[in-house]
C-alpha cells in the first residue's frame, strides 16, 4: 500500500539540506537526517513544504532527480 | 540518570550557550549535534549587533568577525537611501561575523566550561517515562543508542523537532514563517561601510538584506512571508530577479548558497515541560522584524544554562523547576518580541508608496536610534496618517 509521505520527494540536485522545510511541516512529519530528507506517515498532503522550499526541491514522487 | 545530567540537542549558539553556563555552574553537559562540523554550513546572514555581547561574557577572536560596519543603509522601492550610523543606530549593526568561526568559538567556550560534545549525532525521539522526558533517542556515527538524563534541550534550530516529540507547540502559522535565501556574492561593487536593506515588494513580508563581508564580497540574501508564495522556488526567482535589477551586483557570482527559514511570530505560550527546555530558533525566540536570532539563543541560553545547573544541584527537573527559565527569558525579551511581532504584522500590508514616504520622511526628520520604535516615532511626527495603523503601538 503506497503511504502518503512517500507522495512526496526532495530533488538531491536542489536540496541545500537547510530544514526550513521541516521546521514549516505543519504535522511534523519530515526528518532531515543530515543531507538526507525522509518523509513520514502523517503528511496530509497539505503541500506547505513545497512553497517553503526557497529552491524548489520538494515535488511529487517521481518528479525528483533520484527521488 | 546516566552519565549526564543534561542532554542538549544542537550545537548553534543557542545549545552551545546552554551547555557553557550549565557546565560552568557544575552539571554534567553533553551536546549532540548532527552536523559533521560546527557552524558549517552557514545558515545565517551573519549580520549582529556589538552592544549585547558582553553581558553574556563573548570575547569575539579576530577569524569570528568578518567585517565592522558605521551603520545601516534602508533602501526605499524607489531606490531612495536612508542612513543611520552606528551610534545612531543604538549599536545594532556593528559586526558582519563570520560563523563558521564564531559558532567554534561559543563550542570551545562550552568545551572549555566541562561540556562533552559529540559530533555526527542525530536525535531520533525522545524517551519518556509517563509525561516525564527522561533522555534521547540518538544515532551516533551509525549506532542507535539511548541517552538517558535529566533534562534535554532542544536547541535543534528552525527545525524545532524536540519541543514537538515533547508535545510542546512550537508549529507556526504560515504568515509567520519568512523563507530565504542567500548567496555570499563576490565581484561586486557595494558601500562596504554599510549593512544594507531593501524595502517593499522586492522581498514581499520581508526584505532584502546586504551585508559585508570584505570590500567586494557581501552576504546578498531576502526572506518572503510564506503566505506571500504560492509556486516552487518563488524565493530563488526573488533573489535572482534582484540581483539582476542591481548593476553593481550584476557581475558578481556567489561563493556560497544558503537557504533557511526564520520564525517571525509572537512568543509561544510554553518552552519548559517535565525533563525538556527549548531554547533559540526552537523556542521560537528570532526577532520578528528584523529575522536575527543570535543575540536572542545566547542570552536565553544563559539563562537556560544557569536554570539547568540549578536544577541539576536540587535534582529536580519537573516544570515547575525549569519555570525559571521560562520566566527569566520573558522578562529578558518577550515585550521586545511581541512588540516587533504587532509590528511586523503591520509592516508586511504597507505598500511600496508608503515605504517611499516613510524614508522620504526618515531624511526629513532623522531618527535618533534603530528601532522599529523610534522609527515609528519619527515618521509620526511628521507623518501621523502614515503610522495611523501603528497607533497602538506608539
Ligand atoms: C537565511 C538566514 C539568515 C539569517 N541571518 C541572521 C542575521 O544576519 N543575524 C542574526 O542574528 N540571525 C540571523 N538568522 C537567524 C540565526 O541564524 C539563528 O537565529 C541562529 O542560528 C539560532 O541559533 P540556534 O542555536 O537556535 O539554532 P541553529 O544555529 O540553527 O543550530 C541548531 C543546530 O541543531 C542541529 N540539529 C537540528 N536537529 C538536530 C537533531 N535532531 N539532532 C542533532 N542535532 C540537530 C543543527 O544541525 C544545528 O547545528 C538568519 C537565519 C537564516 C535562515
Ligand atoms: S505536504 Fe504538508 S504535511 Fe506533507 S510533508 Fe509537506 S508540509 Fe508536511
Ligand atoms: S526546504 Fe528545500 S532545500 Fe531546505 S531541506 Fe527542505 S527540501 Fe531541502
Amino acid at each position: 500500500m503506497e503511504q502518503k509521505g512517500e507522495r512526496l520527494c526532495a530533488d538531491v540536485g536542489k536540496c541545500l539540506h537547510c530544514g526550513a522545510c521541516v521546521g514549516s511541516c505543519p504535522s511534523n512529519s519530515m526528518y532531515l537526517n543530515e543531507v538526507v530528507l525522509e518523509f513520514g506517515e502523517e503528511c496530509t498532503l497539505c503541500k506547505r513544504c513545497t512553497k517553503v522550499c526557497p529552491v524548489g526541491a520538494i515535488m511529487p514522487k517521481g518528479a525528483c532527480d533520484d527521488g | 540518570m546516566g552519565d549526564y545530567d543534561i542532554v542538549v540537542v544542537g550545537a548553534g549558539p543557542a545549545g552551545t550557550s546552554t551547555a557553557r553556563w550549565a557546565a560552568q555552574n557544575g552539571a554534567r553537559v553533553l551536546i549532540i549535534e548532527k552536523r559533521q562540523e560546527i557552524g558549517s554550513p552557514v545558515r545565517c546572514g551573519e549580520g549582529i549587533s556589538r552592544s549585547w555581547l558582553d553581558s553574556v561574557d563573548i570575547r569575539l577572536d579576530s577569524k569570528s568577525v568578518a567585517c565592522e560596519v558605521k551603520g545601516a543603509k534602508l533602501v526605499a522601492p524607489n531606490g531612495t537611501p536612508f542612513y543611520l550610523s552606528e551610534k545612531m543606530a543604538g549599536n545594532e549593526v556593528g559586526i558582519v561575523l563570520d560563523r563558521v568561526f564564531f559558532d567554534k568559538l561559543l563550542a570551545r567556550y562550552a568545551i572549555r566550561a566541562g561540556a562533552d560534545l559529540r559530533l555526527k549525532t542525530s536525535a531520533l525521539g525522545l524517551i519518556r517515562e509517563g509525561d516525564r522526558v527522561v533522555g534521547v533517542k540518538a544515532r551516533s556515527f551509525g549506532e542507535t543508542e539511548e541517552i538517558r538524563c535529566g533534562c534535554v534541550v532542544g536547541a535543534d534550530g528552525f527545525e524545532s523537532q524536540v519541543g514537538r516529540w515533547a508535545g510542546i507547540e512550537t508549529s507556526l502559522a504560515a504568515k509567520d514563517i519568512t523563507t530565504c535565501l542567500q548567496y555570499r556574492l563576490t565581484n561586486i561593487e557595494q558601500e562596504h561601510e554599510y549593512c544594507q536593506f531593501y524595502l517593499g515588494s522586492v522581498a514581499p513580508g520581508g526584505y532584502v538584506w546586504m551585508f559585508p563581508k570584505d570590500e567586494e564580497t557581501a552576504n546578498v540574501g531576502l526572506g518572503v512571508q510564506l503566505s506571500r508564495l504560492n509556486d516552487p522556488g518563488e524565493v530563488k526567482a526573488y533573489l535572482d530577479r534582484f540581483i539582476e535589477s542591481q548593476p553593481g551586483l550584476r557581475k558578481g557570482r556567489p561563493l556560497d548558497i544558503v537557504s533557511g527559514a526564520v520564525s517571525v511570530c509572537a512568543p509561544i505560550d510554553r518552552t519548559v515541560g517535565d525533563g525538556v527546555l527549548l531554547v533559540g530558533d526552537s523556542a521560537r525566540q528570532i526577532d520578528p522584524i528584523t529575522g536575527g536570532g543570535i543575540s536572542n539563543s545566547c542570552k536565553a541560553g544563559k539563562v537556560a544554562g544557569e536554570t539547568l545547573a540549578n536544577a541539576t544541584r536540587e535534582g529536580d527537573f519537573s516544570t515547575k523547576s525549569l519555570e525559571r527559565y521560562e520566566n527569566g527569558w520573558r522578562d529578558l525579551l518577550e515585550d521586545h518580541l511581541y512588540r516587533n511581532w504587532m509590528a511586523k504584522e503591520k509592516l508586511v500590508t504597507l505598500s511600496d508608496e508608503t515605504f517611499d514616504k516613510v524614508i522620504e520622511t526618515l531624511n526629513e526628520v532623522g531618527v535618533e536610534k534603530m528601532s522599529t520604535l523610534a522609527i515609528l516615532k519619527a515618521v509620526e511626527s511628521r507623518h501621523p496618517d502614515l503610522v495611523k495603523e501603528f497607533q497602538e503601538l506608539l
